[in-house]
This record gives C-alpha cells, structure tokens and sequence, in this order.
C-alpha cells in the first residue's frame, strides 16, 4: 500500500465538492450524474475483470433487475422505493450466485459465455412482459419519498450519486489492500499457486462476481429513481459491452483508471451525437486502437510511462 | 399435428444451417488462434448486404453473389491481419474484446453506407411452395441445406485429404509442435480468418431471401452460431454443423410450440443449460491441464 | 504413526498409466526424496497427494485420515505446502505480496471488514507483513524487500515460492524441483535453505534430479521408474539396489 493510498479519492471528492459552481447548466450537471452512476457500476464490474480476470459480458442485466425493481414494485405492488431497491439488489445478487457457482467449477472463458446468455435473456424478458415491465416503450419510475418529501430534480440526485461514488472508491481501495483483495489478485496471476495456499477459488469468484452485480443493480436503481423512467436500452448488449469497454479502457485493475474510463465513455456518445451512425464506428475503433496499442488500459499506460507505478 | 412439426423442423433447419456454417466459423478461428470471434456475425451479414447491394446495382445475381463472399473474406483478412495478429500472445479479454470492436466497426460502416433498412434478395429458383405432408417448404429452404451440405463434405475433405487442411488440424492440437515441422502457423490463421468469413457470408446470402437482411442482423446470427459452436464442443468441427443444426431447429420447434414471442431467447436459455450439465458440448473432450 | 501414508495409489489419463499401485510412508520430521527418470510419475505423485489430480484408485492418509481426492485449498488447512517445477509465482504482485498470500489461511479474509478498514484486521495485516519479509530474509531474498516479482531472476522467485510456502506455517513440505534450472552456486544455496528449512522440524518432501542434492539431504529415498515404485529405502541402499543402478543411476553411482 502506498503511503497515501487516498490521495487520489480526496482528488476526486474536492472536483465533485466544486463541481457544481463550475458547470454552467443541467444538462452538464446530468452528464456528471451519468458519469458518476457508470463510475461506481465500473468499479465494481473491475473488481471483477481486472482483480478476478473473469469477463462479464451481460453486466447490463443486473442493472435492468435494480431499474425495474424500482419501476415495477412500487408501481404494481406498491412497495416503497427504498425495499425495491434492496429487493432489486437482493434478486440480483441471488441470480449472479445460482449463476456463478456452476461456471466457475470450470476453466476458461464460460462465464463470458454464460453473462451473456443471461443479459439477452433478461433484456428480452423485459420487452416482452408488457404488463409488468412496460414492454419496448418502457415504463415511469416511482420517485424516492420518504413521507411527503420527494427526491427528484438533479441537485440531491448529484450529492448522493457522488457521496456513493467516494464511498465505493474508498471500499475499493480498502479492499484491494487487504487478505481479501490479495486473494483476489493472487487467483488472477496464478490460480494453482493460490488454491495451494488455502484460497476457495470458486467461492472467491462467486463473491466478487455476486458483488459486482449487486453493486449494478443498485445504481440501476439510482439510474431509474432519478431519470423517473425505465427503457429496456437500459439492459441490451450494447451497454454491457459499453461498460466493458470503460473498465478496458481506463485499465483493468486499477481504480482511478475505471473512473476515468467511465467519465470518457459516458461523454463521448454525447460528444459523437452529431454524428449519427459513426457513434458505433468510433466506439469499435476507439476499443480496437486500445487493446492494441495499450492493452493495460490508460491510467496504467500513463503510470508505467511517467514511472509512478500505482 | 404432423403438418406443425415439419413446418417447424422445416424452417429450424434451414435457419440452422446459417447458425451451422457461423458455427463453423467460429470453431475454425478458435482452432486455429483460440480466440473467441465476435465478428462472425457482421460476416454472415457482409454477406447478405453486399449481394443486395450488387444485385440492384445491375451486377446480376451470380456475380453479385461471388463478390459477396469474395469481399467479406478480404474483409477477413484485413482484420487478421490488422487487430489480430500484433496481439499474437495478449490475454483472451483483450483478445475478445478487440473482436467485440471490429465487429462494432463493421457493423457501423455498414449502417453509414448502406442505412437503417431492411432488404431481401430474389429467391434462386422461384417462390412456388411445395408441399410435403401438409407442411410448406420453401423451395430457397432446399438451396440452403444443399448449399451447406455440400460446403461441409468440400470442408470434410479439406481437412482429411489435403496437405493444407491437415497443417490448419495440426495448428489447432499443438501451435508450437506445427510450427517446429514446418508449418507457417500465421498462415493458417490468416487463412482460417478468410475461410470464416467467406463461410459465414455464404450463409448470409442463402438466408437472406427467407429471413430478409439488415445491417444489425449479424448480432443475434453471429450470437447463436456461437451458441451452436460451443453445444457442438467448442472446437469440433462436425460438432459446430450438428450444434447450429439443433440450436435452428430447437429454436424453431420453442416458437411453435411454447411461445413465439420467446423465440430469440431459446438459443441463450440453451447455452445455459449446456454450460450447467455439458460444457464439453456434445462432441468435446475432458482436458487436464498439466502443473 | 507415519505423517503421510500412500497405499497403493494408482492413476490413468486415458490410456498412460502415470502412477501405477505405489505404496510408501513418511515420518514425520525426515527429509524424503523422490527420484527417478523423466516421464517416471513423480510430478503426477506429487499432484496426486496435494490435491490436483483424484486417483483412479488407492488411498492417501495423513494423520491415519484418508485425502486422496480432497482439494489444494483443504490440504493446506492440514498444513499441507508445495511448491510446483513449473513457477507458479503471481508476476501482477510485489515480492513480499506474494509471500503474503501464503499466510492467507491465517488472516482475517473478511469482506466488510477489509472494506470498511477495520482497524484489528490492519493491525494483523501489518503483522504478517513484517512476518513476510522475515521470511524473505530466511531464505535469502532481503534485498528484493520492495521488489515486484516480475522483475526478479528465475532463482530469485524459485526461492520466493518456498517463502510462500513456508508462509503457510506447513507440517509437510513438498519441494518439486527446487534445484531446476539453477546454476552450481544457486544450487548449494537452495541446498542449504532446504536443510534449514528440515531442521525447523517440517517434514521435507522433494523430487528432483541432482543426485548430490538428495544424496546429500535424504533421509530416505524412493525411486519411480514408469509410474512403479522401483526401490525404496535409505541413500546407500537405494544406491547399491541393482535395479535401479540399471534404470537410472548408471555405472558411475
């Protein structure tokens, strides 16, 4: 651990402390709303990819379980928004546990297979149960209330989407320094030399691949309570893919670098808008260009190039 | 009763013989690099765009139809050769993902040049039905299984009769032991690109009067070959045809009998249930690894 | 009561019988070597009783309880340790990291507290990176103390595995190899760690090729030959046995 392993969150905590005396309207103060629910979703997809070296190639469909949880249980069920949100936490991590325990008893690449089965399924589920979900055109969100007071509108949505992103940086940190996130990382440079030393591999995998879907589920929740509305977009490939391509890009393994990964991919849609049609063109090349030439991903590249090391 | 059941074997076989010849593109690739190609599917789509394409630009069907699966295996190539070959030894997330991006490529140019639309081909040999016990069988149905049959026994006795098809075999069981006896490994992966490609666009361009072309239709094509490759035993060659084979025709069968809404869900709901009971697929071996 | 019991262990892949009904015991605090030709079955016996590999047939005891079958990660809560001929060293941590690891049995492995940064959890952290690198010096390797592993020589990290090992506090250590690939003077160095390592009181168990190593270090002595146990039996009279002059010793023993 280096000597001031919080340096960089304190960083980042003073940039959203100021944040909104700089941004010159709502719409940049969604951006960074946007930014920062992918930020967290990416932390916890890294763990996942980077630490355990497993690939999650459905990842949205924990996030379309947390969103229509929010969606669906308040509106048919009446259920308050805060239990939908757990409940959607709770069905995911269940579904990512019954999920996870088979696949990682076998060797290689099936849970990429296996995540991406999942996502499609979910995703078409989604589109098809119309009287709960919507359907295609989707469905409104329930706000957060708490008695008469409602959470809707940017301003609280910003402080406590930004409070749960220090907080998921400062977990995360915490636990990569730690017995845990040591196994973790052990089990990605040598799983036999890790089982050896009493690491429960699958019972390691499972867990991180279960608290990656939790920690997407909730802020599918988030994303919900605070867009007021639901699209099964929410839960395709494309997005899963999308959020693969923020912990590659930023780079596998490292914290800041799924930060920045997120706070790139998020704008850049909004940067290429005006260019329909070259939005997916750019976005294959952009992750082409960097596997190939940094396969590290950027905030790894950089270090190693100015010598910091992280 | 009858007539329902062979209207649904009838139409999952033939869709199932594009999953089967994707299918087999995916299991050449992996066999000759272990890599997961993602493109597969905007070959299988190349295919089918690009005979429309040449076909209503006056080019006439059988030239159209050269061209598009010429052209895709250029395609192929390039990609070899460009996003493939300079990360030789990087890990298979890299390697998944850099094909998760050419095929992003592929599919976006595809929609910047060619749009959003929905485009069919002229069926080969005319659009009258026949009927065979009460079900209709398209007669363009006919062309892709025989099509497909034949490009399987031309691919059997590559592999068996030839000297290049055994080097592309020996590549796939050890790289290092081909390379020592001579075998230029990057060549086989070259070509092993091309000929994916150039299978699936055949696929592409069969299907297309049937089941219509556009330039998102390589997503869900490419996705179930794969499911097809990976029942079949990722890696087995006469398992990918059996595996795509099943996977049309299980689909096909789930539509007409549990429910059709559902039906692009079957293959997902497959491959599931083949990585919980069987994920040596049908035809894989049981591999041990050596400390 | 022998520490390690192996009766008549036998394993198939296919059609290649590697380990074909071999039967020895250890005692506990010995040094016990296995030698024989390439392809003989030593590295598969090894696999076979820390856990790799699950036997056609035959039984493993340690401690009179039966383990053959039972996984990696359950032999090493038995104290149960090895070391592997192919390196399997975490090359994406430090040095002192990976030693860490090895004390993983004997941490606080809790989730919330490691996230929440408890402190008792950090206080033993601490501990057992002090522990650590007090083992590195053990064997060798105080001067890679801020080392990443990847920037280490192949002699280096042969010896940050058996620090790893060691970190596990085991009862049996099994060594496959530690002389592999060393030079002359690495090879004494290894050779001393080892005795050391004995006369700490854990049991030693070591295949390896250098036959003034095992001479030298044995206790006692078994030798493989196509999967058979050949000869077992102290270094002088494994050396004076006639079958295995002619299997393997050669002429010149």
């Amino acid at each position: 651990m280096s000597k001031h392993p919080y340096r960089g969150l304190y960083l980042i905590a003073a940039v959203l402390l100021l944040l909104p005396l700089v941004l010159p309207n709502s719409f940049y103060v969604d951006l960074a709303i946007r930014m920062a629910i992918n930020a967290v979703i990416v932390l916890g997809l890294n763990l996942l990819i980077g630490f355990a070296g497993q690939i999650s190639l459905g990842h949205a469909g924990f996030i379309g379980i947390g969103a229509y949880a929010s969606a669906a249980l308040p509106t048919h069920f009446g259920w308050h928004p805060l239990l939908a949100v757990v409940a959607g936490a709770v069905a995911a991590g269940a579904l990512a546990a019954v999920l996870a325990r088979p696949i990682f008893r076998l060797k290689g690449h099936y849970l990429a297979m296996a995540t991406l089965g999942l996502g499609i399924i979910t995703n078409i589920v989604v589109r098809n149960e119309a009287a709960w979900t919507g359907g295609p055109d989707g469905m409104a969100v329930p706000p957060m209330a708490f008695g008469s007071f409602e959470v809707t509108g940017d301003k609280p949505w910003y402080w406590i989407v930004a409070s749960l992103l220090c907080i998921s940086i400062w977990a995360s940190i915490n636990i990569i320094d730690s017995p845990f996130g040591r196994a973790l990382r052990a089990l990605h440079g040598s799983e036999v030399a890790s089982k050896v030393v009493g690491v429960h591999v699958v019972r390691y995998k499972v867990s991180v691949f279960v608290m990656s879907a939790m920690f997407a589920s909730i802020m599918g929740s988030v994303t919900a309570l605070y867009v007021g509305f639901v699209t099964p977009n929410l839960a395709d490939f494309f997005h899963s893919i999308e959020l693969v391509t923020m912990v590659v890009i930023g780079g596998m393994g490292s914290i800041y670098g799924s930060v920045l990964g997120a706070v790139l991919l998020t704008a850049l849609p909004q940067a290429l808008a005006t260019f329909e049609g070259w939005e997916t063109v750019v976005f294959g090349a952009i992750l082409m260009l960097c596997m190939i030439f940094m396969p590290k991903g950027l905030v790894p590249t950089l270090a190693a190039r100015f010598g910091k090391g992280e | 009763m009858l007539a329902q059941f062979l209207q649904s074997l009838f139409s999952g076989i033939t869709v199932g013989s594009t999953y089967a010849l994707a299918a087999l593109g995916f299991t050449l690739i992996y066999n000759s690099s272990h890599v997961i190609n993602f493109a597969q599917g905007e070959f299988i789509m190349l295919g089918g765009m690009l005979a429309v394409y040449f076909t209503n630009s006056g080019l006439g069907l059988p030239l159209s139809l050269v061209l598009a699966i010429v052209l895709p295996a250029i395609v192929g190539l390039v990609m070899e050769k460009v996003a493939i070959e300079p990360v030789k030894g990087a890990e298979p997330v890299t390697l998944i993902i850099i094909t998760i991006g050419a095929s992003l490529v592929l599919r976006g140019l595809v929609q910047i040049w060619l749009g959003k639309g929905t485009f069919s081909l002229p069926a080969f040999s005319g659009e009258q039905p026949i009927n065979v016990l009460g079900a209709t069988l398209m007669p363009q149905s006919l062309w892709v299984l025989g099509v497909t049959a034949i490009v399987v026994l031309c691919l059997w006795y590559f592999f068996a009769r030839t000297l290049m098809g055994k080097a592309m075999l020996a590549t796939s069981f050890n790289r290092v032991a081909a390379e020592l006896v001579g075998i230029n490994t990057d060549g086989v992966l070259f070509l092993s690109f091309a000929m994916s490609a150039a299978l699936g666009a055949l696929g592409g361009i069969l299907v297309t009067p049937i089941t219509l072309t556009s330039y998102d239709a390589g997503i869900m094509l490419g996705l179930k070959g794969f499911v097809g490759a990976v029942l079949g035993g990722l890696g087995n060659g006469l398992g990918a045809v059996v595996g795509g084979l099943l996977v049309g025709v299980l689909e096909a069968m789930g539509a007409g009998y549990i429910s059709s809404s559902y039906k692009d869900a079957m293959p997902f709901v497959l491959i599931l249930l083949i990585l919980f009971f069987r994920p040596s697929g049908l035809f894989g071996g049981k591999a041990t690894d050596r400390v | 009561m022998a520490l390690l019991e192996v009766q008549d262990l036998s394993i198939q892949f296919g059609g290649v019988k590697a380990v074909q009904n071999v039967s020895f015991s250890i005692g506990a605090g010995i040094v016990y070597a296995v030698i024989g030709p390439n392809g003989a079955g030593k590295t598969t016996l090894f696999n076979l009783i820390t856990g790799i590999y699950t036997p056609t047939s035959g039984s493993i005891l340690l401690d009179g309880q039966p383990i053959q079958g039972k996984s990696p990660d359950v032999l090493a809560q038995r104290g149960v340790a090895r070391t592997f001929q192919n390196l399997q060293i975490c090359m994406n941590m430090s040095a002192v990291e990976n030693v860490m690891v090895g004390a993983h049995l004997r941490l606080n492995r809790n989730l919330f507290k490691a996230a929440l940064r408890w402190p008792a959890l950090k206080a033993r952290d601490r501990y057992l990176h002090a522990e650590a690198l007090e083992l590195m010096r053990f064997v060798g390797l105080e001067a890679y103390a801020t080392a990443r592993a990847d920037s280490m020589s192949y002699g280096a990290l042969k010896r940050l595995e058996i620090a790893r090992a060691l970190a596990m506090k085991p009862r049996l250590l099994f060594l496959d190899e530690p002389a592999a690939g060393l030079n002359p003077k690495e090879t004494i160095e290894v050779d001393t760690l080892i005795r050391k390592v004995a006369d700490t009181g854990v049991t030693v168990v070591l295949v390896e090729h250098d036959m003034k190593m095992v001479m030298n270090l044995s206790d006692r002595i078994l030798v493989l030959d196509y999967g058979r146990k050949l000869a077992e039996g102290t270094g002088a009279e494994v050396r004076r046995n006639p079958d295995v002059i002619a299997a393997y010793l050669g002429t010149h023993a």
